[in-house]
């Protein structure tokens, strides 16, 4: 029998008690992964449990030059930023792209979400001994017009190869460095009630895309991923706004994870009109046959935006007139209320709590 | 049990003795059994669950039913029942 | 999507529901048993936008529920076999059973793949026939059809590798078994639409007779949902009690008859046992005598896993709206949608699991656009 669980807050340094081995849904971007990171990850690396956790790190460059180390958090001169990922899809080719445009635009994304220009990215490669040749070269191939079209140097890299049978075909990490400008203060804990939500487009693109072709699933649809570097949209609405309190791609968990992890890390409310949601016809269509949110589908060339509310005019302006944000939309702000928990007003004008998926979306009949 | 969506059915194929379709739900397009609905042809919409077509979907049906929401919502006004504040 | 989105009108829903609230007089209590409009009622909010005399309880509607802890460990004995490819519906897949899950299975190499169809087992079986392949068969009415037709083709086909393990229910029986509990109280059924569209609406008529209870049918899509409790609140207050039909666009007194011939031929009704409640008689459906090649359990020689459940577990009283999900113990302590001890919590459809969304609401004025 478990010992009693608070509900209300994970104490630390509780091991994950659940699990003695990791299972898929520890990668999938919810709340196992999250568990994973503040119970096993962040103890062991000596960090703080109460630190930050957003998509890079940042080092102050000032006081990196005057020989010193990271930096306070609270810096707000220019800062170099830095953040990886690594790239595991299945399959390797869907609609629309591949694992080289993910592994490229990702973290490309993952750099700007902190309000940095990216420069360079590394590029790891693990690959399944078998793997062919003609299938490296398109990835790698695509991996470079991403790079070009994000305007990123893809600067130094590595290559290794595994046994048949243990990569998958191939796995890529990419880590990302770029510079956030002085004065630029963009995370999560930053939303404050009172600001505006902002998304950049059409959500549940990629997901559906990938799930159209997995094994067991499979669907004929015409949508495809909508991987996309957006530091070019962020560098917009920089210019159009000095004070974006937060940037979010949200990928594996959808808008729902994003959302929940913005609340949760500001300890704030966060209510949305579903109704504002812009989900393209054919996405809802698959995620009804199939019985999956939306809101929690991964989408790669998708940006949400916390905007103080003074600023949201001029920022989504800014964002339209952009080739990556044309389809930006208010969907819904922050409150003050229900601290931590995210909320979606219906069609029907109820309200319901929308909470962060616990592992890997599976398609499910009841 | 009751995950079972409405969708179009597009095409109807004979598969080593197995009558099956292509569906299309709004664009996405689906291949399923049609072995229990032997009478239903390509245009018709079908209740899909789990890759098999189990009802045929009453087009008709389907209209006179919101015709009668729809009258219930004229009714009610007729008869001056509060409206509540509509929601934005 | 076309018939769908017509069935979600805001408009529609404010008529419907202006029509509850001015028809009902008394408090009644009404259980819907179908996991799919336990999903619709709280995807849409619809409980919060009744008048507070209607009250909705959450029934044993969905089949990953309500499957046993023994059959659950059978699952997973199988499935951690090397030379098993175990095929089943993503539902089913987080539900633990009394030590282990099919995550955690998988995790340590068991060969588990999610389908969105029984043909797909079928398939793999077919592609793999150095493996046995295994079919979790479960689900109500509604999921018996594709079952049966999956294993009639397996058959056909000559399959030597590819058995299922079955777990189906049956809405009737339960329907009995809590009407027919001296605590019960609900006044009123919502049937489950999909589970009719195969069985028809015939097998209800004994029961109202029996229980003077409304019974309506209803589909899943909000102004369905509110249809039917519209009917439901009309009967009641009317003091009648009679089957009704709220899904005809799909539902027809006799059902689809080929696909009961053939669950005929391929099941057998069998007793079962419903996590939560407890043994229903005649209550489920078994693979019959001339399939019973294709049964995993006899293939594999398991024989039924007796599990006990947790003494905490109080979800059978929930399942009967004769506590609320907050009034047990062990909810939000041991019991939680991340570890959940019983049927009502396991999954999201679960009444445990719903209302521990709401609990996070708690204290806080829920915003509700229609006073």
């Amino acid at each position: 029998m478990p010992d009693p669980i608070d509900f209300n807050s994970w104490t630390c340094p509780l091991p994950l008690r659940d699990y003695d081995r990791i299972v898929i849904g520890h990668g999938g971007g919810g709340k196992l992964s999250a568990e994973l990171v503040e119970h096993l990850f962040l103890p062991a690396f000596g960090h703080d449990s109460e630190a930050e956790l957003h998509d890079s790190a940042t080092i102050d460059l000032a006081s990196l030059m005057a020989g010193g180390g990271f930096g306070g958090t609270g810096s707000n001169g220019p800062r170099l930023a830095f953040s990886t990922d690594s790239y595991v899809v299945r399959p390797l080719f869907f609609p629309g792209g591949n694992i080289g445009d993910l592994a490229v635009n990702g973290t490309v994304n993952d750099v700007a979400m902190s309000g940095a220009r990216p420069l360079a990215l590394s590029t790891g490669f693990i690959l399944e001994e078998g793997l062919e040749m003609a299938t490296l070269a398109v990835v790698a191939q695509t991996m470079g017009q991403a790079a070009k079209e994000a305007g990123v140097r893809l600067a130094t890299g590595d290559t290794k190869v595994v046994d048949s049978g243990s990569a998958d075909l191939m796995f890529i990490n990419t880590a990302g460095v770029g510079v956030v400008p002085e004065g630029v203060d963009i995370r999560p804990a930053r939303a404050t009630p009172g600001d505006v939500i902002v998304v950049s487009g059409n959500i549940g693109e990629h997901g559906i895309a990938v799930m159209s072709k997995r094994e067991g699933i499979e669907f004929g649809t015409e949508i495809v991923t909508d991987s996309a570097p957006l530091n070019g949209l962020v560098e917009v609405m920089l210019e159009a706004s000095n004070d974006i309190h937060v940037l979010r791609d949200p990928t594996r968990g959808g808008l729902a994870a994003s959302l929940c992890e913005i609340a949760s890390a500001a300890d704030v409310g966060i209510n949305y009109e579903e109704t504002a949601v812009p989900v393209p016809a054919a996405v809802k269509a698959a995620c009804s046959f199939l019985g999956l949110d939306a809101v929690s589908v991964a989408n790669e060339g998708k940006l949400i935006a916390v905007v103080p509310p003074d600023s949201v005019d001029s920022v989504v302006s800014a964002m339209q007139a952009n080739p990556y944000g044309r389809e930006t939309t208010v969907i819904g702000k922050v409150v003050d209320q229900h601290p931590g928990v995210v909320t979606a007003r219906t069609p029907l004008g109820s309200t319901r709590v929308v909470d962060i998926p616990l592992g890997e979306q599976l398609p499910r009949i009841c | 049990m009751c995950l079972a969506v409405p969708g179009q059915i597009t095409e109807v194929r004979d598969e080593q003795g197995t009558r099956m379709a292509t569906i299309d739900f709004d664009g996405i397009k689906k291949d399923i059994c049609l072995a229990y609905l032997p009478d239903i042809e390509v245009g018709d919409y079908a209740i899909v669950h789990v890759g098999f077509a189990i009802s045929k979907l009453d087009e008709a049906s389907a209209l006179e039913t919101l015709k009668m929401f729809k009258e219930l919502g004229i009714l009610e006004e007729e008869l001056g029942m509060e409206e509540p504040e509509v929601s934005q | 999507m076309k018939y769908l989105d017509e069935f979600a009108d805001p408009e529609l829903a404010r008529s419907l529901l202006d029509e509850i609230r001015a028809t009902v007089t008394k408090p009644w209590a009404i259980m819907e048993v179908c996991g799919g409009q336990t999903h619709s009622i709280i995807r849409n909010g619809i409980d919060q936008l009744l008048p507070e005399q209607v009250e909705l309880i959450h029934g044993p509607g969905c089949p990953v529920c309500v499957t046993p802890l023994g059959v659950i460990d059978t699952a997973l004995e199988i499935a951690a076999r090397d030379d098993v490819i175990f095929c089943s519906f993503g539902d089913m897949l987080r539900v633990p059973g009394s030590k282990d899950d099919l995550f955690r299975i998988r995790s340590a190499g068991g060969d588990i793949r999610v389908v969105y169809s029984p043909l797909d087992a079928v398939k793999i079986a077919a592609e793999n026939p150095d493996k046995e392949v295994v079919f979790f068969a479960i689900g109500f009415e509604t999921t018996a059809p594709p079952n049966a037709m999956t294993v009639h083709m397996a058959s056909k086909q000559g399959l030597k590798n590819f058995s299922v393990l079955v777990s189906h229910v049956l809405v009737p029986p339960a329907i009995e078994a809590i009407a027919s509990s001296p605590t019960s109280r609900v006044d009123a059924f919502l049937a489950a639409g999909h589970v009719c569209s195969v069985m028809g609406t015939w097998q209800y008529g004994p029961l109202v007779e029996n229980h003077r209870l409304p019974i309506v049918v209803t589909g899943f899509e909000p102004l369905d949902v509110l249809d039917g409790i519209r009917r439901v609140v009309a009967q009641l207050e009317a003091g009648e009690a009679k089957v009704e039909n709220a899904y005809t666009r799909v539902v027809s007194s006799e059902g689809n008859v080929a696909a009961q011939k053939m669950v005929e031929d391929v099941f057998e009704v069998c007793d079962r046992q419903w996590r939560g409640i407890g043994e229903i008689p005649a209550s489920g459906w078994r693979l019959s005598e001339r399939y019973r090649e294709f049964d995993a359990e006899a293939r594999f020689g398991i024989s039924k896993l007796d599990a006990p459940e947790s003494e905490l577990c109080r979800s059978g009283e929930v399942l009967q709206g004769m506590i609320k999900p907050h009034e047990c113990g062990a909810f939000g302590k041991e019991c939680s949608p991340r570890s959940p001890l019983g049927a009502t919590m396991v999954s999201s459809e679960g009444a445990c699991a719903a209302y521990f969304q709401y609990r996070r609401l708690e204290g806080e004025p829920v915003e509700v656009g229609v006073a």
